[in-house]
């Protein structure tokens, strides 16, 4: 009978119920979108990092973040060669440049300079043209989401980066750059060329162990053998990237606030419907209590009010969310919004709703069962 | 519930309301008993002390001074948790304005004062509708408040009342929204429970008409019993 008068209440009156509806709504869309671009730019900021295939990044003294690294001395990558453990290393390119489209204008891109042998810092899904036609003269690879933004149409297209000839070999899916740049994969040799880099110098080291060597063992050797660079593992290095990008500039805790007011605004909307739905329904609970119902009776009614509303507003604004995460797909954002923040954003809901239901069960806390007396 | 026992038991019941700074005595020590198998009308002019007295009875006031027993327990002092209790598991109540769910049916609302008492299921299902089978309402399951006339709503207010079978019933002007002959329908309801199941009906009343049903009619005046028998009318 408890879920049964709740969700009567909730029902008796369409317009309060839409109004909840939409305060839960808009609540679990917005948390849901500020949240997925958190999600979206938190893994963005470093994907390049997890994505390859390198165990070890080693940079210049002090580098902060992926995306900004003073360049290394050709000097320490033979020092690096030289450390037992290390399997496989290669030098690596990344360089903020500028993208002159074919039919005029200019985009700023990031240069990723890597060795198409190697495997070490290669773009991990490649649709169309192929990986190893990078290792021609003046070949890059662009992602498809990025194609109107650098103004060209697909494999064969032409363009100029830093007054150099560039052509699109091959194309990459789902490869986004944190910042406004997009990626722009090429060799080691092409990548030197566009970076205006001396020679042999390079962005990072990208280091793989030997076999039976740990990445934490090398990294230690490597630490300890060459001076003045910073080492680190590949999930080091994209936990101190994101941290730099998501917090020390502001940028996550900005979406992270914006969540926040989402789960406020919405839980005040809440709060105030279901207070309304409950005072419209205060002589009912005056009767309950009349007839001798324990408060918990009544509280366990306002809980389920809140939790009816919490799970039939959830299924609507996840839905919209989703909707909302595949047109941001389509339109090259980066909100992602993975199966444990559905589930977790879920819960969250119902704690919203229930604690907005905590105010009207404060109401009937205090109602006076002899208002049935008083015709109230 | 054997006839003579007594059920309700007030003993130098007072209440005093308090209007700001103002004192307003509502009741003046009241001594009052009631057994199995009574109809007892409270009868007096409005403001007399009747309801506040059918509140105090039914547990749901407290007095300022005095005390009650129910079927022989002394309820003074009781905290609301406890007198919750003793409500649900001594007493019926019968509400002028009906106090009905408008959102649940005619079954639903008498199945609420089951659920109350933990019977739930089918059982809760076959009682209520024997409920409103017994008040003649054995057409109107489905039916909301909002669809039945005021009669009709009264009987589902006291097949709710009754469906939990209390020991006694209290009833606040259960006649005033209902015309003569629905009116002495329902109180004749309420006698044939009275007579054939041994409870204690006490009602509120201004209505002369139904004092014929009444074993006692007793009456009030400025919170003080000044009679008690049929012909304090």
């Amino acid at each position: 009978m408890i879920i049964r008068i709740a969700l009567r209440n909730l029902l008796h009156d369409r317009v309060r119920l839409a109004v909840t509806l939409t305060g839960v709504v808009f609540a679990v869309v917005l948390i849901a979108v500020q949240g997925g671009l958190f999600v979206g730019f938190t893994r963005a900021t470093s994907c390049v990092i997890e994505n390859t295939e390198a165990e070890i990044w080693v940079a210049s003294r002090g580098v902060r973040n992926f995306d900004v690294t003073h360049p290394l001395p050709d000097h320490k990558f033979h020092q690096i060669l030289g450390v037992p453990g290390v399997g496989r290393a290669e030098r690596f390119i990344v360089r903020f440049a500028n993208w002159k489209k074919p039919a005029g204008g200019q985009e700023s891109v990031e240069i990723i300079g890597f060795d198409p042998g190697s495997g070490l810092g290669r773009p991990w899904i490649v649709t169309a043209g192929s990986e190893a036609a990078l290792l021609l003269p003046d070949a890059v690879a662009v992602d498809e989401i990025y194609l109107a933004k650098l103004g060209v149409k697909g494999l064969g297209d032409r363009a100029e980066i830093n007054d150099r000839r560039a052509r699109v070999v091959a194309l990459t899916r789902g490869i986004r750059s944190f910042t406004t740049s997009p990626y722009i994969f090429t060799s080691y040799e092409n990548g030197l060329k566009y970076a205006s880099l001396g020679r042999s110098q390079s962005a990072y080291v990208l280091v793989r162990p030997a076999p039976g060597v740990t990445a934490q063992a090398l990294r230690d050797a490597i630490a300890a053998g060459v001076p003045d660079v910073d080492v680190f593992t590949r999930e080091e290095f994209a936990r101190k990237t994101q941290h730099y990008w998501m917090f020390t500039t502001g940028a996550g805790m900005a979406l992270l606030i914006a969540a926040s007011l989402g789960l406020v605004v919405g839980g005040v909307v809440v709060a105030q419907t279901l207070y309304a739905t409950t005072v419209d329904h205060l002589p009912e609970f005056g009767t309950l209590r009349a007839m001798g119902a324990p408060g918990g009776y009544i509280h366990r009614i306002i809980v389920a009010q809140a939790v009816a509303a919490a799970l039939v507003g959830y299924g609507f604004g996840i839905a919209v969310s989703y909707f909302l995460v595949g047109l941001a797909e389509r339109g090259g954002a980066s909100i992602v919004l993975p199966p444990g923040m559905a589930v977790g954003l879920f819960f969250l809901t119902v704690v919203m709703c229930v604690t907005a239901g905590l105010v009207s069960i404060r109401k009937v806390t205090s109602i006076d069962p002899a208002m049935v007396f008083r015709g109230a | 519930m054997a006839a003579g026992t007594i059920l309700l038991a007030a003993r130098g019941v007072a209440k005093t309301f308090r209007l700001g700074k103002v004192e307003v005595p509502a009741l003046r020590g009241v001594d009052l008993t009631v057994e199995a198998g009574e109809v007892a009308l409270l009868m007096g002019p409005s403001g007399s002390g009747k309801t506040t007295l059918l509140s105090i009875l039914g547990c749901i006031l407290s007095p300022s001074a005095g005390s009650v027993a129910v079927a022989g327990r002394d309820t003074a002092g009781l905290p609301e948790a406890e007198l919750a209790k003793v409500r649900l598991a001594h007493f019926g109540f019968i509400f002028q304005g009906y106090n009905l769910f408008p959102t649940l049916t005619a079954e639903e609302n008498v199945r609420v004062a089951l659920d109350l008492r933990g019977v739930k299921g089918a059982d809760a299902v076959e009682r209520s509708r024997e409920a409103l089978c017994a008040v003649g309402l054995d057409d109107k399951f489905r039916m909301r408040p909002r669809d039945l006339s005021g009669g009709q709503k009264q009987r589902v207010a006291i097949a709710r009342a009754l469906v939990a079978e209390p020991d006694i019933l209290l009833a606040d002007e259960p006649t005033a929204a209902l015309d003569s002959e629905t009116g002495k329908a329902v109180i004749a309801i309420l006698r044939e429970l009275a007579v054939t199941h041994g409870r204690s009906v006490v009602i509120v009343t201004h209505d002369p008409r139904i004092a014929a049903y009444a074993d006692r009619v007793i009456r009030i005046e400025d919170g003080r019993i000044v009679g008690q028998g049929q012909e304090v009318l």
